[in-house]
């Protein structure tokens, strides 16, 4: 039975209009083309106008099929296709085309745009006749959502979350909850504790009936899509029965192994084998760290185990697996410190005076391993002159093209904090200062104020190799002062190095299990930068805070914040919409090859045993088609974008190349389209 | 045929996330470019069958455009590494078949990088300008006979290199 289609060319004001004659082009299609029924032209097919029209031409001419010239189908494939469901039309017999981004924007010659056009409206015309109407797919949502990472996005994201009635699974990998913010000891610009602002927060994820906390854990598999994630977390074992510890501290207390903590304390402190990260860390159960134990290495102590007044140390306990189903997941996973040795003409490692920013952030807070005295190496002596290099690792080629965004902020607050503290000078080297956030600009210039001393260059060296005698003993910074054009040497007694944010080691393996990719560096990729900056683009995943790019703690609070109401948006409607685009085996003609088997990124494809043949599990499948195209036999397909739909799309592309030839006898034999 | 410039007949598969949204914001952002791509928009690179390829030449393409996101950035996780695998086998496999190398070109383009897409098409459009017509579509009794063999020989080529236990 031949179809009937309804063809409708947008002139969108003068955006199309302006380069493409699309009144001609209505024109040819309706004359031309086979089986087209209907064929206009409209000012603006979107309007409700254009859509009304649509619906009229389905119900009064009996139209079939559809086809839309217009925008690109990200804009307005939904509301077109809404028009057809409208007037009764299966909404997947609608094919919008792109004459306007792919064209009518882009080319300058009026007649070669319009001869695309053309080819575009030719296309769809003839893919548009093997659509076949498709069935949207609707799966609940489960009302629990999966957290990763800790930190304050992470943190935000589950208390908006858990506050708003839903229960959220916190998962994060360290001891404690916190990230970065629990190491800092002000934060910039307002100075305010950065305990103090935190710390409430985490106590309240602890203590929360909607929140389960599962740290010291990391998550092992996802499975499953939007609405229906089934995730397997692996419980690192603590040798601590979790329920059993009051926190008293004691085993903490009492071992005898000290090790240098270089997670929490950045290096610039100890830690017991057996050890809370913090004082206020949540939960408030320590871990025994297995690879400093004197039990695990040679069968000793178990010191803390006998002083355990309730019994809970357990040597014996291990991994265990957890499975939890959610709806939702939103990856919070911050960011990891650039390694400062990757630029040895800093000297960091060589030089003891040298520190990197996260050493620096220990030593000067009060609750650190100095109680926040700001003194060398040696423990006693105070620094005298203090040089701040910004820019390690950042906007450098040869490490990390992009502004790290934060340091010169946290150099002007390390300034601040030492100028208070100390009598000591310091200076800032910096390349740009970069302060473009609210009261930001302000905190600048009340260094400025304050006497910190700004140098405007990037820092070739720090070297001890005094060349004076002013110089002995000191660190010497050498570097252009670009604003005198001149080389200069700054002896100084302590510098510290402002090192970028990185991403985590795991970042593209933790993407690859939830399904979501990385940008070159290895920040999560957004759907959207600007108008979709939290979501994703795997449906039900969602990303909040420095896991997605360099950014402050204000801003990191916010996207925890907007990916929480992402999530409950979707709770709240209870159903979500997958496109019913999957891929099908004929198990009948499929060969048992196994091909397919190994094509599927999400193990969507099963081997059927008995029968030997492979199976497509429709609710894993996404609809990438690559099984598709590997099929030896042609036996999968995939829907909407089934081989005949896209033979048939090109052979309309092509309508005019084969003209001159002036063949138009059976080209649609010539390669034996397998069967779609 | 005409004596004026050859205009080239390009066909171009673009995926749905990455490359096509590229040639979406070379429109909103204006970047002119060779009109010459006539697109077909698939979910993935991966999905590109070599038969579309050799479909394209056979109705008369000059030229085919394969365009997806970055590697290690696909939508579906890793289905870009299987289309440059496919790629560069049908690259040579028409290259033995006498098919210029120009002919058929696999471009990376992320979702931000609608300039670079303009550029890799207005670069691509050139180079087979120079080339000239295809014309595979002028004798079709023997090319049908030619591009049956070639399919053949990828998927057999593709059999032997994607099973792995
Ligand atoms: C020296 C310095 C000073 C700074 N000072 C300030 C300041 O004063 N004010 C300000 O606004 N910003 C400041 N910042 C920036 C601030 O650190 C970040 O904005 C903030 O930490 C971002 O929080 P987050 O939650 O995104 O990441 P993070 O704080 O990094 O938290 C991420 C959490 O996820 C956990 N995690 C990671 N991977 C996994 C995994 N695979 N599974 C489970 N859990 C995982 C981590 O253990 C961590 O707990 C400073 C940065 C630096 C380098
Ligand atoms: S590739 Fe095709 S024939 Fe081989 S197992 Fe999969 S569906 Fe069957
Ligand atoms: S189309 Fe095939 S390869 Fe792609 S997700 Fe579905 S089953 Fe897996
Ligand atoms: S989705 Fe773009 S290449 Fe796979």
């Amino acid at each position: 039975m031949a179809e009937k289609i309804g063809v409708y060319v947008c002139h969108c004001g003068s955006n199309i209009a302006g380069k493409v004659d699309v009144e001609e082009i209505a024109q040819w299609a309706g004359e031309n083309l086979d089986d087209v029924a209907v064929s206009r032209d409209y000012k603006f097919m979107c309007s409700s106008l254009g859509q009304q029209m649509i619906e009229d031409d389905i119900k009064k001419e009996k139209l079939t099929r559809v086809v839309v010239g217009a925008c690109s189908p990200h804009l307005h494939e939904k509301t077109f296709r809404r028009a057809c469901s409208n007037a009764g039309m299966n909404p997947y017999l609608m094919d919008l085309t792109n004459i306007r981004e792919h064209c009518s924007w882009v080319h300058k010659d009026r007649s070669l745009a319009t001869e695309k056009a053309r080819a575009l409206i030719s296309a769809a015309v003839q893919r548009v006749k093997h659509q076949e109407p498709l069935e949207p797919m609707y799966v609940d949502v489960n009302p629990a959502t999966l957290v990763i990472g800790g930190g304050i996005a992470g943190l935000q994201a589950t208390l908006e979350l858990a506050d708003a009635g839903y229960h959220v699974y916190l998962v994060e990998r360290l001891p404690s909850i916190g990230g970065h913010m629990a190491q800092f000891d002000k934060t910039f610009p307002t100075l305010d504790c950065s305990a103090c602002i935190l710390t409430p927060k985490m106590s309240e994820a602890g203590q929360h009936e909607n929140v389960t906390l599962l740290t010291y854990a990391e998550l092992e598999e996802v499975s499953g899509s939007v609405g229906s994630f089934k995730v397997k977390i692996r419980q690192k074992s603590r040798c601590v029965d979790y329920d059993a510890c009051t926190g008293c501290g004691i085993c903490v207390e009492k071992c005898p192994r000290k090790v240098l903590d270089t997670e929490f304390e950045a290096g610039m402190g100890n830690r017991k084998a057996i050890y809370m990260p913090f004082p206020q860390a949540v939960p408030r159960v320590p871990v025994i760290d297995q690879d400093s134990c004197i039990w695990f290495e040679r069968q000793k102590c178990r010191a803390c185990e006998k002083l355990c007044p309730t019994d809970a140390i357990k040597f014996d306990q291990e991994d265990e697996l957890i499975d939890i189903e959610v709806g939702n997941i939103i990856i919070a996973t911050g960011w990891k410190p650039f390694d400062s040795k990757k630029i040895p003409q800093y000297g960091y490692g060589r030089l003891a005076n040298v520190y990197t920013s996260m050493e620096f952030e220990r030593l000067c807070n009060a609750a650190g391993p100095t109680n926040g005295k700001i003194v060398m190496r040696d423990g006693k002596t105070v620094p005298k002159s203090i040089a701040i290099v910004h820019c390690v690792g950042s906007r450098d080629d040869r490490h990390n093209p992009y502004c790290s965004g934060i340091c010169c902020m946290a150099a002007l607050k390390f300034g601040h904090l030492v100028l208070e503290k100390t009598d000591a000078e310091v200076y800032s080297f910096y390349i740009d200062m970069r302060t473009n956030q609210k009261n930001y600009e302000e905190f600048y210039q009340r260094l400025l104020g304050e006497g910190m001393r700004f140098v405007r260059g990037k820092v070739s060296e720090v070297t001890d190799a005094a060349r004076m005698p002013t110089e002995q003993g000191k660190l010497i910074v050498q570097c252009e002062d670009t604003l005198i054009g001149r080389q200069q040497r700054y002896p100084v007694d302590m510098v510290i190095l402002m090192g970028a944010l990185e991403p985590q080691e795991d970042a593209r393996e933790l993407g690859l299990k939830c399904g979501i990719s990385c940008s070159m560096e290895g920040w999560y990729t957004e759907r959207h930068p600007k108008l979709d900056p939290v979501a994703t683009m795997t449906d039900g995943v969602f990303v909040a805070g420095t896991c997605q790019g360099p950014k402050d703690i204000p801003a990191s609070v916010a996207q925890g914040a907007a990916a929480a109401a992402r999530v409950a948006g979707m709770i709240t409607k209870g159903k979500v919409m997958i496109e019913p685009i999957v891929a099908s085996i004929n198990e009948q003609a499929c060969s048992g090859c196994k091909i397919c088997n190994n094509m599927c990124p999400y193990n969507a494809i099963e081997f059927i045993e008995e029968t030997e043949t492979s199976r497509v599990i429709t609710a894993l499948c996404k609809g990438c088609g690559t099984c598709v195209a590997a099929c030896p036999a042609g036996v999968i397909t995939g829907a909407h974008f089934n081989n005949k739909q896209i033979f048939a799309e090109i052979e309309g592309a092509l309508w005019d190349a084969l003209q001159p030839a002036a063949e138009s006898s059976s080209q649609a034999e010539t390669v034996p389209a397998s069967a779609s | 045929m005409s004596e004026q410039v050859f205009e080239p007949k390009i066909v171009g598969f673009l995926c749905n996330w990455c490359s096509y949204r590229a040639a979406d914001l070379a429109g909103s952002a204006r970047i002119t470019h060779a009109p010459n791509v006539r697109i077909v928009r698939v979910m993935c690179s991966g999905r590109v069958d070599p038969s579309f390829v050799m479909k394209a030449f056979s109705l008369g393409a000059d030229a085919v455009l394969i365009a997806g996101c970055h590697p290690g950035e696909c939508h579906y996780i890793e289905q870009n590494y299987k289309a440059m695998r496919r790629f560069h086998m049908l690259r040579q496999t028409l290259k033995a078949m006498g098919v210029e190398e120009q002919r058929i070109q696999l471009v990376w383009a992320s979702a931000a990088e609608g300039q670079q897409l303009a550029e890799a098409i207005d670069k691509m459009v050139d180079e087979v300008r120079q080339l000239g017509p295809l014309g595979w579509s002028g004798n079709w009794e023997e090319n049908g006979e030619r591009i049956q063999a070639l399919e053949d020989i990828v998927k057999e080529h593709e059999q032997a290199m994607e099973v792995t236990a």
